[in-house]
């Protein structure tokens, strides 16, 4: 018996060592990360000897562990802050090399009943930082808005504030729910409820159609609008890396920008970036 | 005769016992580890939030290094990219007037650690939580202990009890989804999820604590009390109201304050049906953002060691402060004066 199992630590000890087995490690956004799932099992798919793992976490902590060293890759649908670039460059010497792999829309949810369809993008910065509270003020009937967001520790909470709100700070009457899919419930439960998040998760709600000013056209989230820029409201989703990568990683973020990689992009139902 | 029996008695708990000697001693070392392990949150906890009381002066993040080296992307190039709103020089002190006003807005140019909307949110929530658990659970143990028959207080008992190991997701996904809704349509208010759903959800989480408590101090009521207010011809009511329950008021109010530590540091409940709107509003009506769940929601992204992070922990240093003060006040100084009582001293 006890040599039976000596034997079994022996050869998965001997396995362990001697397979060759390169393993690159993804870590970062949960946005993200059924995106880098993906990829990650069609290219194993196709390339036996690598081994790929994902984790999520978040953009923070993902950057977090690519600055302490404890991940190959990471992913982020904002571009890296100056602090964290500042860390890294005191670490290694180098500000990270950013890779644009997808494209996003962020959309902002309405209830399906809301008469409003369309907003500006000043519209919606005056609601999300509390200069409108009622709809009557956008066009709508006499009603609060009630407004949702997500937690500030998500990376479209940030995306959001810099991008729509001009880094201004969001009202303190806006709910903060975890997660995409808790801001969709939400507003598919409230009738005069405002919401955004990224435009893979939602179902059943509408879609706001959204003008970069008064006189330009208004735009719905679509894969066209977004990829050739005239939704407002788009931002890239990002892979980090500390230096120019080499050798299998080099190759794994090649096939994610080649044709392949970018139609498991679609497929998410995220947008490619070309 | 006799002597020798007290002789025997005597070798017998003399004799060294292997089993008794390890039993013994297992129990005292995992009282001891766990007297030990709350130490070293504490200790750990407070490490983590002191920064806050030596705040020092943050260097401004310099813009030169504002831009990574691109790659796979040389030929797409659109206006979005030049996201150059980097803050400089933001005031990112925890001084002790941002912490006392009325906004919290962590993530921001000059963020805004104002812990007063949380205090009020979590007082708000659990205030409402033993409003509506309290008289529940205490009428519940009034008539477990005191009325219901042997069989059916069988029953009742360890049903309630099992309301204790109910997930408090569980208890804040029904809240979101079903209480909320349900609020909504009948009251007709503005906001879905609010101080008021949150602290019904809330009510729940505490009625076991508060039940299970007030039974026992009930049911610890010596037996001669009842039998002389009954003999005096009372009504079994009137026992019940006047002189039992007199008897057990610490008990109850131990439970209660029992509650209300549960209460206070409950997160998932509040996380989820309470809306996190951080409103320093004494409507009950409104979302509300509470210390626990904010730390609950914001603790995963924060950067280890800024000024976020050290505020999280000095929530988190308050709460433990609170919720200790309370059960402390529960624990010794009631239960104490209760047993007193029941000595008749």
């Amino acid at each position: 018996m006890k040599n039976i199992i000596v034997l079994l630590l022996l050869a998965v000890f001997a396995f362990g060592f001697t397979a060759d087995n390169k393993v690159i490690t993804v870590k970062g956004s949960d946005t993200m990360v059924i995106l880098a799932q993906r990829w990650a099992e069609k290219y194993m798919e196709s390339h036996p000897g690598i081994t790929i793992q994902v984790t999520g976490g978040g953009s923070g902590i993902g950057i977090a562990a690519l600055i302490n060293g404890a991940t190959d890759i990471c992913d982020a649908p904002r571009p890296m802050k100056a602090s964290e670039r500042e860390k890294l460059k005191a670490r290694y010497n180098t500000l990270g090399v950013e890779v644009k792999a997808a494209k996003d829309g962020l959309s902002v949810y309405l209830n399906e009943s809301n008469s409003v369809k369309e907003l500006t993008l000043q519209q919606i910065k005056d609601i999300y930082t509390g200069k409108f509270t009622n709809w009557k003020q956008v066009g709508g009937k006499d009603a609060k808005i009630i407004v949702y967001g997500r937690e500030n520790s998500s990376g479209t909470y940030v995306y959001f504030k810099d991008n729509v709100l001009g880094g201004e700070d969001y009202t303190s009457t806006m709910q903060s729910l975890p997660g995409t899919a808790a801001v969709v419930n939400a507003v598919v439960k409230d009738q005069n409820a405002i919401g955004y998040g990224g435009a893979a998760y939602a179902k059943g709600i509408k879609y706001a159609a959204v003008k970069k000013d008064d006189k330009s056209p208004a735009y719905t989230p679509s894969e066209e609008t977004i990829k050739n820029n005239t939704y407002p409201i788009t931002r890239y989703l990002y892979m980090y890396l500390k230096v120019r990568p080499t050798g299998e990683i080099k190759d794994y973020i090649d096939w994610i920008l080649s044709k392949e990689g970018q139609d498991i992009v679609t497929k998410v139902g995220y947008f490619p970036v070309k | 005769m006799q002597n020798k029996k007290r002789e025997s008695k005597n070798s017998l708990s003399r004799k060294f016992r292997l089993s008794e000697f390890l039993a013994e001693n297992t129990i005292k070392l995992v009282s001891f580890t766990s007297f030990a392990i709350i130490i070293l949150i504490f200790v750990f906890v407070f490490r983590e939030a002191t920064p806050i009381f030596f705040h020092t002066e943050k260097k401004a993040v310099s813009q030169e290094f504002s831009k990574s080296e691109s790659y796979g992307d040389e030929s797409a190039q659109s206006s979005k990219d030049n996201y150059s709103s980097f803050s400089s020089g933001s005031e990112d002190a925890a001084s002790f007037k941002n912490l006392t006003q009325k906004e919290w807005q962590p993530v921001s140019e000059n963020p805004k650690y104002g812990l007063l909307p949380l205090f009020i949110g979590s007082l708000k929530a659990t205030i409402l939580a033993i409003l509506f658990g309290a008289p529940l659970a205490i009428l519940a143990a009034i008539f477990s202990a005191l009325f219901a028959s042997k069989r059916l207080k069988e029953i009742i008992k360890p049903a309630i009890e099992l309301l204790a190991s109910f997930p408090s997701v569980v208890i804040g996904f029904f809240a979101l989804m079903t209480i909320a809704t349900f609020f909504q349509s009948v009251f007709g208010l503005t906001y879905r999820l609010n101080a008021f759903t949150g602290g019904v959800a809330m009510a729940f989480a505490i009625i076991p604590i508060i039940y299970t408590v007030t039974e026992d101090a009930l049911t610890a009521v010596p037996k001669y009390f009842s039998e002389a207010s009954l003999a005096l011809g009372a009504t079994k009511w009137q026992t019940a109201l006047f002189v039992i329950m007199p008897a057990a008021t610490p008990g109850i109010f131990a439970a209660l304050l029992l509650g209300f530590g549960r209460a206070f540091g409950e997160t998932m409940i509040l996380l989820m049906a309470t809306g996190n709107a951080p409103l320093s509003s004494f409507n009950i009506f409104e979302p509300v953002r509470t210390m626990s769940a904010t730390i609950g929601a914001e603790m995963a992204e924060v950067v280890v060691g800024d000024t976020h992070y050290t505020v999280l922990f000095f929530i988190g240093a308050l709460l433990f402060v609170i919720t200790f003060i309370i059960n402390a006040i529960a624990e010794f100084y009631v239960r104490a004066k209760l047993m007193k009582r029941f000595r008749g001293e």
